[in-house]
């Protein structure tokens, strides 16, 4: 796969629109220029799926989580598959969360939370639901609107008590950042599988 | 909407207007595929948001899936020189 290149001309060609903002990094503008036609053209400080979508930025993911997911191997592999795949699945999330630099809460909250809750699952954040500190009135009585929202700052780690506006700007990150993590774990994937030889044979397809 | 909203602990940000919540919901509506193909620019918000909650359970699924998938993958490559094989071959 010849990233590099892509790369290389996606930036000679954007040159005249090369931005470097607050996020350290210039994003593909190609992408961000189609997206600003559909969305709003004023803020330009808004992190927008932009900056997950450069292929550097999944070059420089794939290799550290191919850095991260070899140490998961080698420091203690547990003997079940599902604590390995789950110790894959926080250290992709950990270098994910590294990646956004700290400037989103969700990945803040993947980084302070994630340390030493190896074995755990991801759905203990979720489990301590929306009902135990909230208001009395909860779920079925409230207009399903706001039951969705709640839902949301579920899923978005650490943004459950988050205001609306800005529960959707780290949503519209993290979505964003998910992409790029299935997108380079995918990618990961297929350039194993074939460099595997035949065990890989042995691994049913994921669909 | 009411003040009454869960939200805005934060002393500097004043009521939030129904315009700059239409306005995040669009954005957001844009990065749904499944709205996004539509076409169609009518979706309420409350779809917006029941999509994007499937959405985002679908990308853990998959990065789940992945994880699994990785890990597995991992295991049965053991030589060191794969590994580096294959960070040369992602950095090109």
């Amino acid at each position: 796969m010849f990233l590099c290149v892509e790369t290389t001309r996606s930036y000679s060609m954007e040159k005249s629109y090369m931005v470097t903002d607050s996020e350290g990094g210039y994003r593909s503008m190609e992408s961000n220029r189609r997206k600003r036609k559909k969305m709003e053209s004023g803020s330009q400080k808004v992190k927008r799926g932009g900056r997950w979508r450069t292929e550097a930025e999944q070059q420089i993911y794939s290799a550290k989580l191919v850095e991260a997911i070899t140490k998961v191997r080698r420091s203690s592999a547990p003997a079940a598959a599902v604590h390995r795949g789950r110790a894959v699945r926080e250290a992709a999330d950990r270098v994910l969360a590294a990646a956004g630099k700290g400037r989103t809460r969700w990945s803040r909250a993947i980084m302070t939370s994630r340390v030493g809750l190896r074995l755990r699952k991801r759905r203990k954040v979720t489990v301590t639901g929306n009902n135990r500190l909230r208001k009395p009135a909860v779920s079925k009585q409230e207009p399903p609107l706001k039951r969705r929202v709640r839902v949301l700052g579920r899923l978005v780690p650490g943004c459950r008590k988050l205001s609306f506006p800005n529960l959707l700007e780290e949503a519209t990150d993290y979505i964003a950042a998910l992409e790029m993590q299935v997108r380079a774990m995918t990618a990961l994937a297929e350039l194993l599988a074939g460099t595997g030889a035949s065990s890989s044979n042995l691994q049913p397809p994921s669909c | 909407m009411s003040s009454r909203r869960s939200r805005s602990r934060q002393p500097g940000v004043s009521r939030i207007s129904d315009d700059q919540i239409a306005d995040l919901v669009s954005k957001l509506q844009q990065l749904i595929p499944e709205i996004r193909n539509r076409r169609s620019d009518k979706v309420s918000a409350s779809k917006v948001l029941q999509e994007t909650c499937n959405y985002i359970r679908n990308l853990h699924r998959e990065v789940d899936d992945l994880s699994d998938r990785l890990s597995a993958l991992l295991a049965s490559t053991d030589t060191d020189s794969d590994q580096a094989a294959i960070i040369r071959s992602l950095l090109m």
